[in-house]
C-alpha cells in the first residue's frame, strides 16, 4: 500500500496517488485533480509542481527548478511548495516513494 | 451522494486548490455536470427497505447492452463529464462491470464503484483495479451482522463486507464506507465511525434515509425520534473533530425535522444527472416518483447533452421560474431552490410546491408531528424491496 499521511520535508519523492489524477480538462479549459467523489481545481503554480511531482525528484530537486526558473529566491519558494504539497498530502492527495531495498 | 458542483472553477488564492465551483446566478447557461451516476441495473442481491430505486423496478431485459452503456461512456467523456460513479441495483451484477471500467477509464473518466459488495471476489476486484477502477464505495447495514444481515435481507452479507472492504485496501485503492442510518440502527452509530476506521477507509458517508419510494413505505419502521438525531449530531460533530486528517465523514440529516429543506441534487438540472438501467436521463435518481414528467433514453434519437439542455423534463423545475410562493419570493431561493421536489411531490402531490421540510411550507408542522408518530410507532417490520413490489419481513424473523 502506498503511505498515508505523510510529512513533506525536502528530501520526499512524492507522487500523486495511482488514484489520484491530475488532467486538463479541454471543456472547461482549466487543469483539474480528479480525486474519488472530487474534482480540484489547482491554480497556475500548483500545476507546475505537481508535473514535477514524478517520485524521480526529491521536494529540493522540485525547489531548485523552480527557484532557477523564477530567478526567485530559493527559501522563499521552499517555504510555499512545501507547505501547498503538505497541505495536498493531508487531504490524501498525495504520497510519496520510499526506498526498497533489492 | 456527491459534493460535486460544476463549471467556472473558484480558485482560493490561499490556497492554490479548491473545489471546482459554479459562480454566479442560475440564469448562466447549464454546463455539464462533472459526475454522473449510473444505474447500471435495478438487480440487486439485498432487499433493503430503503432503497432508493423507483418502485417499479426496471427489468433485465430492459438494460442497456454492454454496446450501449459503452457508447453513453464515450459521449459523456466528450462533453466534458469527468468522473463516473457505477451504481446500481448492483453494479457488479453486471457481467460486462469489469470491460465497462475499463471502457471508461479508455476514454478518461474517473470511475468509482458503489457497490453492496456482495458478489465481489478477489479476482474480480483485482480485474476491476487493473481495469482502472479508481474508487471504490461499500453500503454497510450495520455494524454487526445481526442488526446489518437482517435490514439487507441477506445473510452472510455482513462479513463478506468487511472482507471486501479489506481486499480494497490491499489492492491500494481508496475506500469509502457508506452507512444509511435509521431508527433501528442509529445506536450503533459510534462503532460504525470505528469500524472505518479500522477498516482504513478514507470516508464514511453518514446518511440517514430519504423518504422516497421504498423509504417512504418503511417510514414508521425506520424513522428515527428526535432525541436520536440530535444524539446522531453530537455524535457526528465529536467524530470529525477527533478523526481530522484520518476519515472524512459526510453527514446527511433527516430532512423531516429539519427547518430548512435541503438543496436537493444542488437544485434541478443544474449539477447531476443520472442515468437509469434502461437508459432513461434524470435529473434525480427518484425523478421517475414526480407523475406527467416525460423522460427521454439514451435511446432516442437525441444527445445525451441535447436532453440535458432542452428537454423538457430538466427544465420544469430548473433555475427559480417555476415558483410559486413562498419559494417565489423567499431569499433563499437561489439557496435551496425549494428543496426537493421528489419529496413535494410525495407529500402534497404537487412537485411544484415547496419541500415540506421547509418551515414556510403550510405543511412542516405536520410532517414533524408525523416523523414523531413515525418514530413512536413501534411498527418495526419492514417491507423488503424486490422485483416483486415488495415482501413483507415475517414476524417471527
Amino acid at each position: 500500500m502506498a503511505p498515508r499521511h505523510i510529512q513533506v520535508t525536502e528530501t520526499s519523492r512524492v507522487v500523486l496517488p495511482r488514484h489520484t489524477k491530475l488532467k486538463y480538462d479541454e471543456t472547461r479549459q482549466v487543469w483539474v485533480i480528479l480525486a474519488p467523489e472530487r474534482v480540484l481545481a489547482p491554480d497556475e503554480i500548483a500545476v507546475e509542481v505537481l508535473k514535477l511531482c514524478d517520485g524521480a525528484r526529491s521536494v529540493a530537486g522540485i525547489i531548485d527548478e523552480l527557484a532557477a526558473k523564477y530567478a526567485a529566491p530559493r527559501d522563499v519558494i521552499a517555504t510555499d511548495v512545501v507547505a501547498m504539497l503538505q497541505d495536498l498530502a493531508d487531504k490524501g492527495f498525495l504520497t510519496e516513494v520510499r526506498e526498497t531495498t533489492s | 451522494m456527491t459534493e460535486l458542483t460544476d463549471t467556472s472553477p473558484q480558485i482560493d488564492s490561499n490556497d492554490g486548490i479548491a473545489v471546482l465551483e459554479r459562480r454566479g446566478s442560475v440564469a448562466e447557461t447549464y454546463g455539464i455536470p462533472l459526475a454522473v451516476l449510473l444505474e447500471l441495473t435495478h438487480r440487486c442481491p439485498l432487499q433493503c427497505p430503503y432503497c432508493s430505486n423507483p418502485l417499479e423496478l426496471d427489468r433485465a431485459g430492459q438494460e442497456l447492452t454492454t454496446a450501449e452503456w459503452k457508447k453513453v461512456l464515450s459521449e459523456l467523456a466528450e462533453i466534458g463529464v469527468l468522473q463516473v460513479h457505477f451504481s446500481g441495483g448492483e453494479p457488479t451484477a453486471r457481467k460486462d462491470i469489469v470491460e465497462l471500467v475499463q471502457h471508461a477509464n479508455d476514454v478518461g473518466l474517473y470511475t468509482n464503484l458503489i457497490t453492496s459488495a456482495v458478489l465481489l471476489t478477489r479476482e474480480r476486484l483485482k480485474e476491476l483495479a487493473d481495469a482502472g477502477l479508481c474508487h471504490v464505495q461499500i453500503s454497510f447495514q450495520g455494524n454487526e451482522p445481526g442488526v446489518a444481515d437482517r435490514v439487507g435481507g441477506y445473510k452472510g452479507g455482513h462479513a463478506k463486507k468487511l472482507e471486501v472492504a479489506r481486499w480494497t485496501r490491499e489492492l491500494d485503492l481508496p475506500l469509502t464506507v457508506n452507512a444509511v442510518m435509521h431508527r433501528q440502527n442509529l445506536h450503533q452509530l459510534p462503532d460504525i465511525i470505528q469500524m472505518a476506521v479500522d477498516l482504513d477507509a478514507d470516508r464514511l458517508e453518514v446518511a440517514n434515509v430519504q423518504y422516497y419510494g421504498w423509504a417512504l413505505k418503511n417510514r414508521a419502521s425506520l424513522m428515527p425520534t428526535y432525541e436520536q438525531l440530535e444524539q446522531t449530531d453530537r455524535l457526528v460533530e465529536e467524530a470529525r473533530e477527533r478523526l481530522k486528517g484520518t476519515l472524512t465523514i459526510d453527514y446527511v440529516v433527516p430532512d423531516y425535522y429539519a427547518l430548512r429543506p435541503k438543496k436537493c441534487m444542488g437544485g434541478w438540472g443544474r449539477q447531476f444527472f443520472n442515468i437509469s438501467p434502461s437508459g432513461k436521463v434524470l435529473p434525480c435518481h427518484a425523478a421517475e416518483s414526480i407523475a406527467g414528467l416525460d423522460f427521454m433514453s439514451v435511446r432516442s434519437n437525441n444527445s445525451i447533452a441535447w436532453i440535458w439542455q432542452n428537454s423538457e423534463a430538466f427544465n420544469r423545475y430548473r433555475g427559480t421560474g417555476w415558483m410559486k410562493e413562498p419559494c417565489k419570493s423567499c431569499e433563499f431561493r437561489e439557496i435551496d431552490f425549494g428543496g426537493c421536489r421528489c419529496q413535494a411531490f410525495a407529500l402534497t402531490g404537487d412537485a411544484g410546491n415547496t419541500d415540506p421540510a421547509c418551515t414556510l411550507s403550510p405543511l412542516h408542522e405536520s410532517i414533524f408531528k408525523q416523523a414523531e408518530r413515525d418514530a413512536a410507532s413501534g411498527q418495526d417490520r419492514f417491507l423488503y424491496r424486490n422485483f416483486a413490489g415488495g415482501t413483507p419481513e415475517s414476524n417471527d424473523a
